[in-house]
């Protein structure tokens, strides 16, 4: 799956979608792959407090564990509920329904294109 | 890194591949939890081509494995299998192994891919110091395929012209798969009914695309790795090491003891007489963190003394709660009781349980 051009992606395999100034994060289909079926994830409470680089929640494969990093600073306002839920949505649909979770940032870092993220995984 | 010689089907196929055993090997095609589903429902198909087959040919093959093994191998009928491990003096398990007896003076032993050259070696030394010579490596010259689940039989003997209700569990025979020479043992690794089947590596795609043809599901180690898991077998490595005596790992009938020359009788007959100071246990968690390979345990949430540890560990896919197996001290490892895993900073409480934690219904 190509890494859509809209969006800033880290070296832990996050994605970050920035509106406003609410950023939706989710982990990259790349990612997704590594990992295996995803069958648990633990995401942060909303209202916590998230610092760039610091890991901030986990995602399970039956294989593994992941962990996301925030890829900014701010505070998380919104969970996916439906990963909680149905943790294989990471694996379905990573760029989409698989979101999980959006954070108002005070900063933006300055993070990787798609481009330049897909040199990292050897996909470019 | 050695590739079994389906590699390129495996790639073409989609496979991830992963280092397993010093092996470049497929860990899954698609879906870890659609390919363990596969085997629980329907019928597997694993490429199991890096493990070891040695085997042992000659007048006095029995005398000899009866030396360099825990097990009694000239018990064994031909025709028929044995699980069986081979310590060195000390008690410690330098492999697990399916030993077979193929006639009288012929057996085959599989052993583990990782621990091909410790025991080529170990059974090569003891060879020698009985005047035996005929043990031979042919692992290179084979392919092993393994075809699991409910519908294997079926699905096997579509491509087979071997009566396979002539061989019972823990049997090996011979025929030919899609016209291709080869051992048929009903053995395997997943806690389904299911077959291993063995033969020229030069034929490997072949068999394996005729097997998939008939309806059988290709499966990756991950899979493998949660089936073996649910079915409470243990994987060298995690379970079993060096360090591990045959009685610790709850394998003391593996050992026939009422003989007492064979390698590492003399440790093990010491301690077959004192209780294990810990033994492997199977354990279930609540929720769906599964506790890993290597997470310490403790009697309970506010203990700091380790107690044990996690050996195997995974959200069971059939059961759909974490299953695991690990060691602990023989005081805490009565069936029913309670510890707690540290699970990356958090404590959760475990049961330890009965192995296996899956069993199918016949």
């Amino acid at each position: 799956m190509s890494n859509p051009t809209n969006r800033s992606y880290t070296k832990e395999h996050e994605w970050v979608l920035v509106e406003g100034d609410v950023a939706t994060i989710g982990i990259t289909a790349y990612a997704a792959e590594k990992l295996g079926d995803v069958v648990f994830v633990d995401l942060p409470k909303v209202g916590t407090t998230t610092t760039y680089m610091k890991i901030c929640g986990e995602i399970e494969s039956t294989k593994s564990v992941g962990e996301l990093y925030a890829p900014l600073d701010g505070e998380v306002v919104e969970i996916n509920d439906v990963v909680v839920s149905a943790p294989e949505t990471v694996n379905s649909d990573p760029f989409g329904e698989g979101w999980l979770i959006k954070v108002k940032f005070t900063s933006l870092p300055e993070l990787m294109t798609a481009e330049e993220y897909a040199a990292l995984t050897g996909e470019g | 890194m050695p590739q079994t010689p389906l590699h390129a089907e495996h790639a073409r196929l989609g496979a991830s591949f992963t280092d397993f055993g010093g092996w470049d090997m497929p860990v899954r095609y698609s879906s870890d939890l659609a390919e363990h589903e596969a085997v629980r429902t329907n019928a597997g198909l694993f490429d199991i081509s890096h493990m070891a087959e040695i085997f042992i040919k000659g007048e006095g093959s029995a005398t000899f494995l009866d030396y360099a093994l825990v097990g009694q191998a000239s018990l064994i009928e031909n025709g028929k299998a044995k699980y069986s491990l081979i310590c060195n003096e000390d008690g410690g398990i330098i492999d697990d192994l399916i030993v077979y007896r193929l006639e009288d003076d012929s057996y085959l032993v599989i052993a583990n891919a990782g621990n091909r050259e410790a025991v080529v070696r170990a059974l090569k030394s003891r060879a020698t110091a009985v005047g035996f010579n005929g043990v031979e490596d042919k692992s290179d010259d084979f392919a092993l395929l393994a075809i699991q689940g409910p519908n294997a039989t079926k699905i096997l003997q579509s491509v087979t012209d071997t009566d396979l209700s002539t061989l019972p569990y823990y049997s090996i025979g011979t025929g030919t798969v899609s016209g291709v020479e080869a051992y048929l043992c009903r053995t395997g690794y997943t806690g389904e009914d299911g077959f291993e089947v063995l033969f020229s590596a030069s034929d490997a795609v072949k068999v394996f695309n005729a097997l998939i043809q008939a309806g059988a599901v290709p499966c990756g180690l991950a899979s493998r790795d949660t089936l073996r898991l649910e079915a409470g077998m243990p994987l060298y490595g995690h379970e079993l090491n060096l360090d591990v005596n045959p009685y610790e790992a709850g394998f003391a009938k593996v050992v026939r003891l009422e003989r007492n020359d064979f390698v590492g009788s003399d440790a093990l007959q010491v301690l077959s007489t004192k209780t294990p100071s810990r033994a492997l246990v199977g354990l279930v968690g609540e929720g769906k963190r599964a506790a890993r390979a290597d997470y310490p345990l403790y009697a309970d949430s506010e203990s700091t003394v380790q107690i044990g540890t996690i050996t195997s560990g995974a959200l069971s896919p059939t059961l759909g709660y974490p299953v695991a197996m690990g060691y602990l001290e023989a005081d805490y490892s009565e069936i029913g009781n309670t510890v707690s895993v540290d699970i990356r900073g958090t404590r959760l409480p475990m049961t330890i349980v009965k192995l296996p934690f899956y069993k199918r219904s016949k």
